[in-house]
């Protein structure tokens, strides 16, 4: 049996006093999953936003593919952008499996549906709302749509905020894709796994602290966006 | 400028205007001509087809035929854009009071300098000075209506249309708002507004179009349909009776 005290002790001591391994994997973690969010938002959105306002045959279809989507397995987008990225799929030449630009690939893969989809629901419920009232000052159905982005924007962030989460969390694809190679592409759920199998709790459980406290600190920021837009009036979601 | 030159407004032509849904007529409205200088109100009960017909007008409904023109010209986006309507419930964007009028002046093409003057002005013609910063979407009822109203003048359109703009207001807000209509009406903008409130109809009307299950069942001087109305359905609106 092992003394967790200790060990929980020492992933204290891992997290206190700076330990540039721990602090290595969280930045990278970060940096993968904050750019594969920014990334997807800037597809996701303007796909979500053109869905809500567009009229188009199969649209309905689109929008059951992307709900669909959003409950994709990991570990199976995993397997298929690595299929896509092996030395022999029709982006191998990129060279770009067991690189965090992979891993950044398959969490967009991921989040790209959640933003997408939400983006819609909110974009669509405000754009029944405004409808009349865009046509009566003028703006067409294409220049409507960064109307409603922005006036729905704190509920986006809420979206955005649900997608980093799904990002930051995952293991399943990104361990396919990026190796878990030390120092490459080895982020804090793939090192949680890892460690854990080698009895390494300290270091799996100050990385497990870390991202529970990035999980309270993602929900409080929602929270507190959804409250200041009940105040403000500007929440339509 | 519009408020120098005070003009007469262009003039709305309805003809053989027809709209049904599901075997049941909506709107049939066969001639209507509004080209009188004051503000024109539409009365009658609910599901008369007032709204319908302002819509129509404002072109935001396409009829299952006839046409609305005005000056003789078909509605197309030239004639739209010389339009504003004001709603029922206003409906605001989720920015600041100043940022819902900008979002006008920055469509008619005015550069900043422009835009902030011309913000000024508006703020004050609907005493809205002091919340010019503030969210839009936490004025009062009254407050969110008169915004409307600069909005839609903020384009310096040829007609208002109002559906039923002070339903829900108290005799102060609406008394403020009826001044902000006739203020507008004098300085030459053709108004039709849509009303069930007798009362506001002596107030501010010049002429009158009395509607009821679809159709146009009388339209005159104010005073003349007021006072000495010639259909039944008017005669029993007006007395107060429950017409449906």
């Amino acid at each position: 049996m092992q003394n967790f005290a200790a060990e929980f002790s020492h992933a204290l001591s891992l997290i206190f006093t700076g330990d540039s391994e721990l602090w290595a994997i969280v930045l990278l973690s970060l940096k993968v999953s904050v750019l594969a969010v920014l990334i997807s938002a800037v597809i996701g959105m303007p796909v979500g936003a053109a869905l809500a306002v567009a009229r188009f045959p199969g649209r309905r279809m689109m929008i059951i593919l992307m709900n669909a989507l959003m409950g994709f397995p990991p570990v199976v987008v995993g397997l298929l952008v690595y299929l896509m990225l092996s030395r022999s799929g029709p982006l191998g030449v990129l060279e770009l499996l067991y690189t965090p630009t992979a891993m950044i690939i398959a969490q967009m893969v991921l989040v790209i549906p959640i933003i997408a989809a939400l983006t819609r629901q909110v974009v669509e419920m405000l754009a029944e709302e405004y409808s009349e009232q865009l046509r009566s000052l003028g703006v067409s159905r294409l220049a409507s749509v960064p109307v409603l982005l922005w006036d729905a924007r704190l509920a986006l962030v809420t979206a955005l905020l649900a997608g980093f989460g799904r990002a930051i969390a995952e293991v399943g694809a990104v361990i396919i894709v990026g190796g878990n190679i030390n120092h490459v592409t080895r982020v804090m759920t793939t090192t949680i796994a890892l460690e854990t199998s080698k009895g390494n709790l300290a270091l799996a459980l100050a990385l497990g602290a870390i991202l529970i406290g990035i999980a309270i600190a993602v929900n409080a920021m929602v929270s507190a966006l959804a409250l200041r837009a009940e105040q403000e009036g500007l929440r339509h979601a | 400028m519009r408020d120098l030159l005070p003009e007469m407004p262009s003039a709305l032509d309805v003809k053989d205007l027809h709209i049904s849904r599901k075997g049941k007529v909506l709107l049939d409205v066969c001639s209507l001509s509004l080209d009188g200088p004051g503000p024109t109100l539409i009365l009658g009960p609910n599901g008369s087809g007032k709204s319908l017909l302002l819509r129509c007008l404002h072109g935001l409904i396409s009829p299952d035929r006839g046409e609305v023109t005005q000056d003789g010209l078909p509605l197309g986006a030239e004639q739209k854009a010389n339009q504003a309507m004001v709603f029922q419930n206003p409906v605001l964007l989720r920015r600041s009071v100043s940022a819902n009028l900008d979002f006008v002046l920055k469509r008619q093409g005015l550069n900043r300098i422009l835009r902030k003057q011309r913000i000024t002005e508006l703020l004050a013609e609907g005493g809205l000075e002091d919340k010019a910063r503030q969210s839009a979407r936490s004025l009062s009822g009254g407050e969110a209506q008169r915004l409307a109203i600069l909005r839609a003048l903020a384009s310096e359109p040829e007609t208002l249309f109002l559906d039923e703009p002070t339903s829900a207001l108290d005799p102060g807000a609406t008394q403020m708002i009826e001044r902000m209509v006739l203020r507008a009406s004098s300085r030459g903008v053709r108004i039709v507004m849509v009303t069930h409130d007798i009362g506001q109809a002596r107030r501010l009307a010049a002429d009158i179009v009395m509607m009821q299950g679809g159709q146009i069942v009388e339209h005159g001087a104010a005073k003349k349909v007021l006072d000495a109305p010639e259909s039944d359905a008017s005669r029993r609106y007006l007395a107060g009776g429950l017409v449906v």
